[in-house]
């Protein structure tokens, strides 16, 4: 239809909607807008932490006591180089800052690598494993209970396994939706679980685990080393200068030499009484959180061991140091897919559009072959979010599995590293709303899929963007 | 449309539904009906080990040894990459003496293995598990907790649920792009 006259506001409107839609407003539907600029998985990583250098680097939420730490060790590593070297390498030997030099190197070093690697977080379940499980825990607790699990969420569920011989208790994460495996715990102040899960601590800005733990290791001890080796020469330093000038003058002439002497004097005892402690650990093959639980300990019972030790010190102390390095399993630096459908379809029996690795055609006419999955995993959604809350409340008021599964904390004297947190509860006491996994139209939060190596035969490319809109449109349906 | 058994594909072994798949096709005809996982193994501690129990959804569509062989080499892999011996003492302690700054440039033995590992699965989707409307994923993409085994209905088959008609229908859909 021609416009005719052409009216004014008539070709205003057309030539708005022509500029409209040439550029992308806020009018665009968003997940056109999420195509062109695709995102990489830690910029929606579920867990609390904080990612720096596009993904490459990983702390915990709170950074303030890993700045302090480094403050002090520069700082003091710094003014021992500065006015003590001289002096020490002049009177004694150039040996002196050398060493010196290597040992803040290699403190520096592990530091770093300490509070910046992956320490073993195990990425949360996709929505399939969890639908999966659910049913499987549904299905067992049916059986013994002769009840259906209908609005409420059963206790905590736990499966034992025998390792070596000896039982272990599986307990499964309510946040994560898995089943930990042996050894990893949740970590409340990063709500990750983690796998060998040690301690998090607050001095290197991240947790402790199975990935990082050498490092930390290493760095307690080196760093137990170089405050000793300052401490050593600080005061020999003074010793040589009150010889000559005596001590009041001594301290007047390197003043920089008292402040190190006191910051090495303090830390001395807490880092080398940590390192002491670790060492032990190591050559036990135990876990901080083991040992404070008392897990192994033979007060337990006289068959109660540590079924993961190797048998002989040597073997421990080289499997935890030197053994193979497993790679993060989180895979920061991936894209994400957008296009990560699941299982769950809508309850009239359409099945899902597509796979996680291939995309059928529109599945909307076909009738679901299976309902069966389908209807438990597009429930799940639903009382998944909503009922968080609800056991979460019934899980913090003393239920079994809080005390055994608390990470880190509480309060052990001797460690002055953990922080003794009274507010510790199960990781999901944080899981409000608005943190809980993001509509499933969304997806890959935190889901480690896409990037599959062996998918790339089956790559995504494809699919036309109507499809992709109609199956996003009835992923959402069905969550809602 | 593309119901031929005979179709392309890189294998050419039936499946037991009665159709060959390749992964292309797998892609364009078949519709994801249930996804199986495995589950891991600890009965041997902390390494990474699955269990090699045969799913009773797999029953119809895999033989039982072909499936055991698949989980046993997997777990054979990874048995390999979490090695502890001569080499990989050596490969941490030069690690150590260079604090750890060798990891930058220099891939680690576990990560060559994970690369074989990735390889093979890809290599037993095409040959043995693509043909017959099967998919694995690899167990890292899982976070190491699950080998999770996607099970394609056959759109083009006359054997399953689905009717022939539909799944004529639903293949003109597709390609209509509504």
């Amino acid at each position: 239809m021609t416009p005719g006259g052409g009216s004014g506001p008539m070709k205003d409107c057309e030539y708005s909607q022509i500029s409209t839609h040439s550029s992308s407003s806020p009018m665009e539907s968003p997940h056109k807008k999420k195509k062109s600029v695709p995102k990489r998985k830690w910029e929606v990583f579920p867990g609390r932490n904080k990612f720096f250098c596009n993904g490459r680097i990983m702390m915990a939420r709170q950074t303030g006591v890993f700045y302090l730490t480094l403050v002090l060790i520069l700082v003091t590593s710094g003014l021992f180089f500065a006015f003590d070297c001289p002096y020490l390498s002049e009177k004694i030997t150039p040996a002196i800052p050398a060493i010196g030099g290597i040992l803040f190197f290699f403190v520096m070093g592990t530091l770093l690598r300490t509070s910046f690697s992956d320490p073993g977080v195990l990425p949360r379940a996709t929505p399939d494993e969890a639908a999966d499980l659910e049913r499987q825990i549904g299905n067992t607790e049916d059986i013994a209970n002769g009840c259906s699990s209908g609005g409420y969420r059963p206790p905590p569920r736990t499966k034992e396994v025998i390792i070596n011989g000896q039982t272990v208790k599986l307990k499964y994460c309510f946040t994560c939706k898995i089943f930990r495996p042996p050894r990893a715990s949740h970590c409340s102040l990063c709500d990750n679980c983690v796998e060998r899960f040690d301690h998090h601590c607050p001095w290197v800005g991240n947790c402790v685990g199975k990935r990082n733990y050498r490092f930390f290791y290493m760095f307690i001890l080196s760093l137990s080393f170089l405050t000793v080796f300052i401490f050593a020469f600080v005061i020999t330093h003074v010793i040589l200068r009150s010889q000559q000038t005596g001590f009041l003058n001594a301290l007047k002439d390197s003043p920089a030499s008292v402040l190190e002497a006191v910051v090495c004097f303090f830390s001395v005892w807490s880092i080398v009484g940590l390192s002491g402690f670790h060492t032990y650990l190591i050559s036990s093959n135990q876990t901080t959180n083991e040992d404070i639980k008392g897990s192994w300990s033979n007060k337990r019972g006289k068959e109660n061991y540590n079924p993961y030790s190797y048998g002989n010190i040597f073997t421990n102390c080289c499997a935890a140091l030197c053994g193979p390095l497993s790679p993060s399993l989180i895979d920061r630096r991936g894209f994400i897919q957008p296009d990560t459908p699941q299982l769950a379809g809508p309850s009239n029996g359409i099945t899902m559009y597509g796979a996680t690795q291939s995309q059928s055609n529109m599945a909307a006419a076909t009738p679901l072959l299976q309902s069966e999955p389908s209807i438990t995993s597009e429930e799940l959604p639903l009382p998944g979010k909503t009922s968080i809350s609800g056991p979460c409340a019934s899980l913090t008021l003393g239920q079994p599995t809080p005390p055994s599964s608390m990470p880190n904390l509480t309060s052990d004297s001797g460690l002055t590293d953990i922080i003794p947190l009274k507010e510790e509860h199960e990781g999901h006491q944080f899981l409000t709303p608005e943190e809980a996994p993001s509509p499933p139209g969304m997806l890959p939060s935190g889901s480690p899929i896409a990037h599959s190596r062996t998918m790339h035969v089956l790559s995504l490319a494809s699919q036309d963007s109507l499809h992709e809109d109609s199956v996003r449109g009835l992923v959402k349906l069905s969550s809602v | 449309m593309k119901a031929a058994p005979s179709a392309v594909g890189t294998s050419g072994t039936a499946g037991q539904g009665g159709t060959v798949h390749s992964l292309q096709e797998l892609r364009r005809s078949a519709s994801l009906a249930t996804k199986v996982f495995v589950q891991r193994d600890y009965s041997d501690g902390t390494t990474c080990q699955f269990q090699t129990k045969f799913p009773p959804e797999l029953e119809s569509r895999i033989e039982r040894q072909l499936f055991e062989e698949t989980v046993k080499t997997l777990n054979g892999f990874y048995a390999e990459a979490e090695k502890i011996g001569g080499s990989s003492y050596l490969e941490g302690c030069l690690a150590c003496a260079t604090a750890y700054f060798i990891f930058l440039c220099m891939e680690t033995h576990y990560e060559k293995v994970l690369k074989k590992i990735s390889k093979y699965i890809q290599d037993q989707n095409e040959k043995i598990y693509a043909p017959r409307g099967l998919l694995l994923t690899d167990p890292l993409e899982r976070g190491m907790r699950v080998i999770e085994i996607s099970i394609y209905e056959d759109r083009c088959s006359s054997g399953s649920s689905s009717s022939g008609s539909s799944s004529s229908s639903s293949g003109g859909g597709g390609a209509g792009g509504r």
